[in-house]
């Protein structure tokens, strides 16, 4: 029997001589992400009573969830961290100075596909978007990977989705995958790995496979896969010079399901309160008044983002009754949209830029919303008080919906704004 | 054996509602344990005692990798957590931090304030007060065993012999 991309990787991450689904195997792992939790890896890690960690190469640690610190107890774990960084002469750190983690991971050259990554952070299936195994764990986990370089891991069973059809205008990825979630439900890959095809998901641009790979975390996929191709290994190739091999699945691999989407004539989609699965087509809750508009986060912060909102914004103004928030996923991302002129579009409309990290998406740092409001949002999830009191309400959308709703103060159908 | 009272909830309880973001920046267990399921049973904290049981529909734990979301409810006094289904994350960490967790598929029959005492090795959970014994497919040997040794940390010192 043939074998998924899931199962190849974790094949080739065990040593073993061949694996079958359920199996729980001890996986080394190619590459260990954390970001701001580092500061309680770190605490976990030293009660280990390992002295030094495995590899410091394979290490990647980054400040993106609260920065700047908004309090003394975030100081003191960026602090922490630093002092980890030193101790152990780890060569992978970037500093509050680099952006969100799921967009500094490949933009620095740590993605490569057929390879096993595992993060801190849930939204690391995002790396599937470039045919790596990629994975959440959480942060004791993460200090025996430190110590170890490897995990236990069950092969998972693996679905198949496949996409095809050419997306109307104003409809994007987020839309395409938001769908997805909607018809599925929000457990619906829980614990399995899933595979994306079809002339869509090809059709796409890097940045939009990452955003698919990033948001169908709320499935509950474990990884969420797409097979790589040119555009991968040119991307790839041009941020690493360190070998890869891509992995894809055989003939007849065996899928647990398979699922077929025709997204030719897809309506904007919302995620509507209180979760990623409650989507709606975008006639359903056209008018509701947003007082938050936010374009950014590890799903919608990238260049083609900022590119879809600037031509929807350029030469109007925000609504008087909502603010905006933009906050571009990396410096590389912010200092392009400063070269190509997106940045004085974005302050003549009225919005606020907020440097390179996770800014509202969490609720933790900035941008909090108060009891009563209403926020759209181009972030990935929307449970109850997720971007501040318990009392507001976030709806998830594309770049472009946010942009339109921004400007008329209320959701709005990006097809209405000419 | 595990014995404890129940707190019962509902589907798709997620790790925001558990340990709100907003108390990431946390590094105390003890600290941690005072926001456990804040913004979905405010007073939680004040009523749960030491040993009590979480038992939830589906999905229990979805959303973020943060394990804060299972410390807080260890250092609250939790002493296992009985769901439908539990998401893949939440299940990791709780393992790996040595939390009991059951999956059940007819937790319906549980109700909030019912005694249970629970059987990991064997599968078995009885509901005290109704005298009513219910069944899971234990977990495996190798997973029982970080469970027994309190977690993933001491499992791995006493591998390495450390
Ligand atoms: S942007 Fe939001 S979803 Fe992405 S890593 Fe940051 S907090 Fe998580």
């Amino acid at each position: 029997m043939g074998k998924t991309i899931a199962e190849k990787i974790l094949l080739k991450a065990s040593g073993e001589a061949d694996v079958e689904l359920g199996d729980i195997v001890e996986a080394k792992v190619d590459l260990a992400m954390s970001h701001d939790n580092a500061a309680l890896v770190s605490k976990h890690f030293k009660t280990i009573g390992v002295e030094r960690v495995w590899n410091p190469e394979r290490i990647v640690i980054l400040l993106d969830h609260r920065v700047p610190a908004n309090s003394v107890q975030t100081a003191t774990g960026h602090k922490a961290i630093r002092g980890f960084v030193s101790e152990q002469n780890l060569p992978n750190f970037y500093d509050m100075n680099a952006g969100i983690c799921h967009q500094i991971l490949p933009e620095k050259g740590h993605v490569r596909p057929g390879e096993l990554i595992v993060g801190t952070d849930s939204h690391t299936t995002t790396h599937g978007a470039f045919g790596a195994f990629a994975i959440a764990i959480g942060a004791t986990e993460m200090s025996t990977v430190w110590a170890t370089g490897s995990l236990w891991l069950k092969v998972p069973e693996t679905i198949r989705i496949e996409v095809s059809g050419s997306l109307p205008a104003h409809v994007y990825a987020k839309d395409v995958i938001l769908n997805i979630i909607g018809t599925l439900g929000s457990d619906y890959a829980d614990y399995k790995a899933v595979e994306f095809y079809g002339d869509t998901v090809s059709e796409f641009s890097i940045a939009s496979r990452m955003v698919v790979s990033n948001q169908a975390m709320e499935m509950g996929s474990k990884a969420a896969i797409i097979p790589p191709d040119e555009k991968t290994t040119d991307y790839v190739g041009s941020r690493t010079s360190l070998p890869f091999t891509p992995v894809f699945a055989d003939q007849d691999a065996e899928y647990l399901d398979t699922e077929v989407f025709d997204v030719s004539a897809l309506e904007p989609q919302i995620a509507c309160p209180h979760s990623p699965s409650n989507v709606k087509n975008i006639s359903e809750v056209a008018g509701t008044p947003v007082d938050q508009a936010f374009l950014g986060s590890c799903t919608n912060g990238r260049l083609e983002d900022l590119k879809v909102t600037v031509n929807i914004l350029k030469g109007k103004k925000i609504a008087s009754s909502t603010r905006m928030i933009v906050i571009p996923a990396s410096w590389e991302i912010y200092s392009e949209a400063m070269h190509k002129g997106y940045l004085k579009v974005f302050l003549d409309s009225g919005a606020i830029i907020v440097n390179p990290g996770c800014g509202p998406c969490l609720g933790a740092h900035e941008g909090i919303l108060a009891d009563g409001e209403k926020a759209i949002s181009s972030s990935n999830r929307n449970f109850r008080g997720r971007m501040g009191s318990t009392e507001s309400e976030v709806y998830l959308s594309s770049p472009a919906v946010v942009a339109a709703s921004a400007l008329r103060g209320e959701i709005t159908d990006p097809r209405t704004i000419e | 054996m595990i014995k404890g009272k129940v707190w019962k909830y509902g589907d798709n309880i997620n790790t925001d509602v558990i340990f709100p973001g907003r108390y990431l920046a946390l590094t105390d267990p003890d600290e941690m344990a005072k926001h456990a399921m804040e913004d979905l049973d405010a007073d939680f904290v004040s009523k749960v005692q030491e040993g009590d049981i979480v038992v939830a529909g589906r999905f229990f734990g979805c959303g973020s990798s943060r394990e804060q979301a299972v410390t807080c409810l260890k250092y609250a006094g939790v002493s296992a957590i009985v769901a439908k289904s539990f998401a893949r994350l939440f299940f990791r960490n709780a393992v790996n931090l040595g939390m009991p967790v059951v999956q059940l598929p007819d937790t319906d029959k549980i109700e909030n304030g019912h005694e249970l005492e629970i059987d990991l090795k064997s599968g078995e959970l009885k509901i005290v007060d109704t005298d009513k014994l219910l069944h899971f497919k234990p977990l495996p040997e190798f997973i029982l065993r970080i469970i027994e040794d309190g977690g993933l940390i001491p499992n791995l010192k006493k591998r390495l012999d450390l």
